[in-house]
């Protein structure tokens, strides 16, 4: 019975979403305050109802009612408790129903923090958000319901795929979906503002914290999917440029460039229709994202099983929202003013010629991701891109994109002069340059390598990231100076400022683990006996054996690795050879023991055959490999510290009169 | 000292027992086989490359590239073959020829015209735009909507006295 | 204001694509094979190691290179299909069991039926490799002069059998 209740939610809320889709826009055309009135009290119903949808769904996998034909596919009896609370987004859909679920939980949070905005804007980005949701409602109850049954009952589930076995797919698809929903918010903004006539610099105002946290979301959640990839997959690896991952990377350089084009129009009122056009582009990709891993149109390692008819009803609904926001757009445009005035050098400039370089860079992997999918309906047969174009096309880009990151927060609005910017950067770059071409050369005794390795490559991204601390620094001595206490200078900077600086720090951060990790990592593929040793960047690997071990839903082999240095114990490392019982799947589990400077990291091939318990065994050693994502986790920071800004709190007393002399 | 010599020749044999032997017969070839199965794709796992690939067809494309390596095969031989017998998918890396031209060629064609477009705004901005009256207007209505001193919308993170400064400090 | 509709237009041209992409089995790697002679080898026969087998031999014939394995799943789901096809005696099928254990296969073929006019083992699996062989079943149909004019990746289903393997086989078979 329980199941039939979130079908019928479901169903109550479809209708919802459909009067909220409706009614408060029509509204807003008409000036009628009780149609936009009905607004906010139906986000806050359709929240509701698709939470009892989702909890219904959550109830069925925990208590492994088999009944439900998802459940049987994606869940077991044996699958551990947390496990079975991920698989609700384990297959596509539960993951559906996720993604419907915190969009409307966008929705209400709209509704709940827009009481200072005017009545009709609120109607409106409701309403739009409404009209997606419609869509993504229909989608679930025609083609992909969750709440189908299986009769007569499974006796017990398929189980859960052992890659998704994993604390990191518990929260990875969340993060990662409050950050493609989140998309819809600015969107909603865009489209409102486009809807309303009045383009405005308020509008960019009010969509930025939004756009800001579902941008800190989406950021989290891919470094979390590069490290559940770097640990589970077992290829040691992070990030494959796989169309699923690109899926997820395109909206992301699209969010980025967002944010600073929002900043912009914001304090500067021009780009107005750029920016526009970048909050459509942004949340079209998040769509389109989950077209292309749900249509079958591109081979990914992630992907979801596929169905044409699923494929034809989300290209449908993509062609209305994408092609009537664009043509909304085409009509409306043309009309919005220019702006404050600037310089062709000024920080605006800099802040859009970074946009130009994210959006190609977007483009790029976009043209990447689906030019095998051109060439093969054009009919000229198929073919692969890989790793090695992406890589190719990358740096070229991001190179001029991270130079002009460390001008940008130096640079001033409105004019600035070239000379005076180069005067105040040089011992910025001269340093970067003088550490970036020396620091290679200590980095093979630091990391214990048989040999220095110096190359232009390692220069370059070392140069980079130093650049970007170097011009942190630099912009930090300027704002701090001053007279007065040190403290008080410190304080007065606005938090959106500090955010700024340490999303760019975790931009640096990030590329010095990308380029030392290329440039220094250790692999070794070896065949070891039992008591077998081996030296890899001064740590010496000891293979004790391998010995059986029963989990809760998988037999496991467990490799013993002790690992030392110098004589001394450092660590004993475990990885893990797994069958998984119902789907007799093997599992390659990397142990890996993490560090500031490099990690350890050893798996498990298969047994040697001429040899009793030799073991085919990979140890890699990793250098600076998880400052990748601790760079993530600070541009995530930045983001927060960003929308913590006082600017953007709601202020309903008023507030003290601190620089109004301006 | 004849005796150390000899002693010394001798030593890193005696550490080198017990240690554990690499897989290949020759890691130097093993690490170019690596490098080239890198820009192969699995066919059978998509999407992922044929050098950290553990299905079977995998091990056999490796064992191949390994014995023709051996076999005192180049690279692009090796990869010619693959293409022979499985077609231009295998290859994750697209050779540069006229099917993938407008591949490697986009990009640079973006960044052109996106340069170009954005240099040609500013250029057409700095003729039309006369100064921010607008801006003021919005800026106000930004303000009293939300309820805020319009100051601080102008340039938020300004230091505390020196907000007369506006627009000459960075 | 032709640069505002811009982004439109480039929208409908990627939907379209996007629409024709739909239906494309992305799994399917057209071989390259397609048109050219079948690569030559010379193998020992499953039942019979001591008598070998070479495609030249079938000069002059249509007929079906079946590759299967003991090991292979789907080869058991188009095996009675196979099965039918021999007892209709339309063309000729030669079996080649790929990275088998040879008990194994011939173990398979004595318990479930042989529909193969000839069975060869490729037990290490490098006449598959010749022919691109990367899933398991595959069939290719080979023409009378040897050159392999069709390759189907995935099992033999009533299906294509009637609407793609057998018109082509009588096509064939007239020239």
């Amino acid at each position: 019975m329980i199941p039939e209740l979130g079908h019928f939610s479901l169903i109550v809320a479809l209708f919802l979403a459909t009067t909220l889709g409706v009614l408060p826009i029509l509204g807003a055309a008409r000036n009628n305050s009780v149609l936009m009135g009905v607004a906010r009290p139906l986000a806050y119903g359709q929240m509701l109802l698709i939470g009892v949808a989702f909890a219904t769904l959550a109830n069925a996998f925990l208590s492994n009612d088999f009944s439900v034909l998802y459940v049987a596919q994606h869940s077991n009896s044996q699958l551990p408790g947390q496990y079975r609370f991920a698989a609700i987004w384990g297959g596509h859909e539960g993951s559906l129903l996720l993604w419907a679920f915190f969009l409307s939980v966008w929705t209400a949070a709209v509704a709940a923090f827009s009481k200072h905005l005017p009545e009709e804007m609120v109607a409106r980005v409701l309403g739009v958000m409404g009209m997606i949701s419609v869509g993504f409602l229909l989608f679930m109850l025609f083609t992909s319901s969750p709440f189908e049954r299986l009769l007569p009952a499974a006796a017990d589930g398929r189980d859960l795929n052992p890659l998704l076995q994993d604390p990191g797919l518990v929260i990875h698809p969340p993060m990662l979906y409050m950050g493609y929903v989140g998309f819809s918010v600015a969107f909603a903004f865009a489209i409102s503002a486009l809807l309303g006539g009045k383009l405005d610099a308020t509008w960019a105002r009010w969509s930025r914290p939004w756009t800001t946290v579902a941008w800190v979301f989406m950021t989290i959640g891919i470094a979390l999917g590069s490290g559940w990839a770097y640990y589970e997959l077992g290829w040691g690896g992070w990030w494959f440029w796989d169309p699923v991952e690109n899926a997820s990377f395109m909206p992301w350089l699209l969010g980025t460039a967002l944010i600073h084009s929002l900043a912009v129009t914001e304090k500067r009122g021009a780009f107005k229709s750029w920016t526009v056009l970048l909050a459509i582009a942004a949340f079209s990709l998040s769509l389109l994202g989950t077209f292309l891993v749900r249509s079958g149109v591109l081979t990914s390692v992630h992907s979801f099983a596929s169905d044409p008819k699923r494929g034809i009803f989300i290209l449908s609904f993509l062609v209305l929202v994408i092609g009537a926001s664009l043509l909304l757009f085409a009509w409306r445009a043309p009309k919005v003013g220019l702006g404050g005035k600037f310089d062709m050098v000024s920080r605006e400039s800099l802040l859009l010629s970074n946009n130009v370089l994210l959006s190609v860079a977007s483009a790029s992997v976009f043209i990447g991701t689906l030019y095998p999918l051109f060439m093969d309906a054009l009919g000229y047969g198929k073919l692969s891109v890989g790793a090695p174009y992406f890589e190719a096309v990358f740096v070229p880009l991001m190179v001029p994109m991270v130079f002009l990151m460390g001008l940008g927060p130096l640079a001033r609005w409105k004019k600035m002069s070239v000379p005076d910017l180069a005067r105040r950067v040089r011992w910025a770059f001269g340093s970067a340059l003088v550490l970036a071409v020396l620091l290679p050369l200590l980095m093979g005794k630091f990391l214990s390598l048989e040999s220095n390795k110096w190359s232009p490559m390692i220069v370059l991204g070392l140069l980079m990231a130093f650049w970007v601390i170097a011009t942190l620094v630099v912009s930090l001595r300027q704002r701090w100076a001053g007279q007065g206490r040190f403290m008080q200078r410190v304080r007065a900077q606005s938090l959106s400022y500090y955010g700024m600086q340490v999303a760019h720090l975790g931009v640096a951060l990030f590329i010095i683990g990308v380029t030392l990790v290329k440039g220094y990592e250790t692999e070794r593929d070896l065949r070891m006996n039992v008591g077998d040793t081996v030296v890899a960047g001064g740590y010496e690997f000891r293979f004790n054996g391998v010995t059986e071990s029963q989990g809760p839903n998988y037999v496991a082999g467990v490799g013993h690795v002790s690992v030392s240095r110098d004589g001394h114990l450092v660590t004993e490392l475990e990885p893990e050879k797994r069958q998984y019982n119902v789907s007799g799947m093997p599992l390659t589990e990397a142990a890996i023991t993490t560090g500031v400077f490099r990690d350890l990291y050893v798996s498990l091939g298969e047994p040697i055959p001429e040899a009793e318990g030799a073991w085919a065994v990979r140890v890699y050693i990793k250098p600076f490999i998880d400052w990748i994502w601790a760079g993530c986790l600070l541009m995530g920071l930045g983001g927060i510290l960003a929308v913590s800004d006082r600017r953007y709190r709601i202020h309903k007393k008023a507030v003290t009169l601190q620089g109004a002399a301006a | 000292m004849r005796f150390l010599l000899i002693l010394a020749l001798l030593l890193p044999v005696f550490s080198f027992a017990g240690e554990a032997k690499d897989i290949a017969d020759d890691p130097v070839m093993e690490m170019r086989m690596i490098r080239l199965a890198e820009k192969v794709r699995c066919l059978v796992c998509q999407s992922e490359p044929v050098s950290t690939s553990h299905s079977d067809w995998s091990n056999d494309v490796r064992a191949i590239m390994r014995d023709k390596m051996k076999a005192g095969a180049t690279d692009q031989q090796i990869m010619d073959l693959l293409v022979e017998r499985f077609g231009k998918s295998v290859l994750f890396d697209p050779p540069v020829d006229k099917e993938t031209m407008p591949l490697w060629m986009a990009p640079f064609i973006l960044l052109l015209l996106g340069g170009l477009g954005l240099f040609y705004q500013l250029k057409k901005r700095r003729g039309v735009v006369v100064d921010t009256t607008l801006s003021v207007q919005d800026e106000q209505r930004a303000a009293s909507l939300l309820n805020e001193p319009s100051a601080a919308l102008n340039d938020a993170p300004e230091p505390v006295g020196q907000a007369g400064k506006k627009d000459t400090q960075a | 204001m032709m640069r505002f509709i811009l982004p439109f237009v480039i929208f409908l041209v990627l939907s379209v694509f996007l629409y024709k992409g739909l239906g494309r089995d992305t799994r399917e790697v057209p071989s390259p094979l397609v048109g050219k002679p079948a690569p030559a080898f010379m193998l020992p026969q499953l039942h019979d190691a001591t008598r070998q087998f070479a495609p030249k031999e079938m000069l002059g014939k249509v007929w079906l290179l079946n590759v299967w394995a003991s090991w292979c799943g789907a080869c058991k789901d188009e095996h009675p299909i196979l099965m039918e096809l021999s007892h209709q005696n339309i063309v000729p099928i030669v079996g080649l069991d790929y990275k088998d254990k040879r008990l194994d296969g011939e173990a398979t073929l004595n318990n479930a039926g042989d529909p193969y006019n000839l069975v060869i083992a490729d037990l290490d699996g490098k006449v598959g490799f010749d022919y691109g062989v990367y899933g398991v079943p595959e069939t290719y149909v080979i023409d009378k002069k040897g050159i392999i004019k069709f390759k189907l990746i995935g099992p033999v289903t009533p299906q294509n059998l009637r609407e793609t393997i057998l018109p082509m086989v009588a096509e064939l078979e007239k020239q």
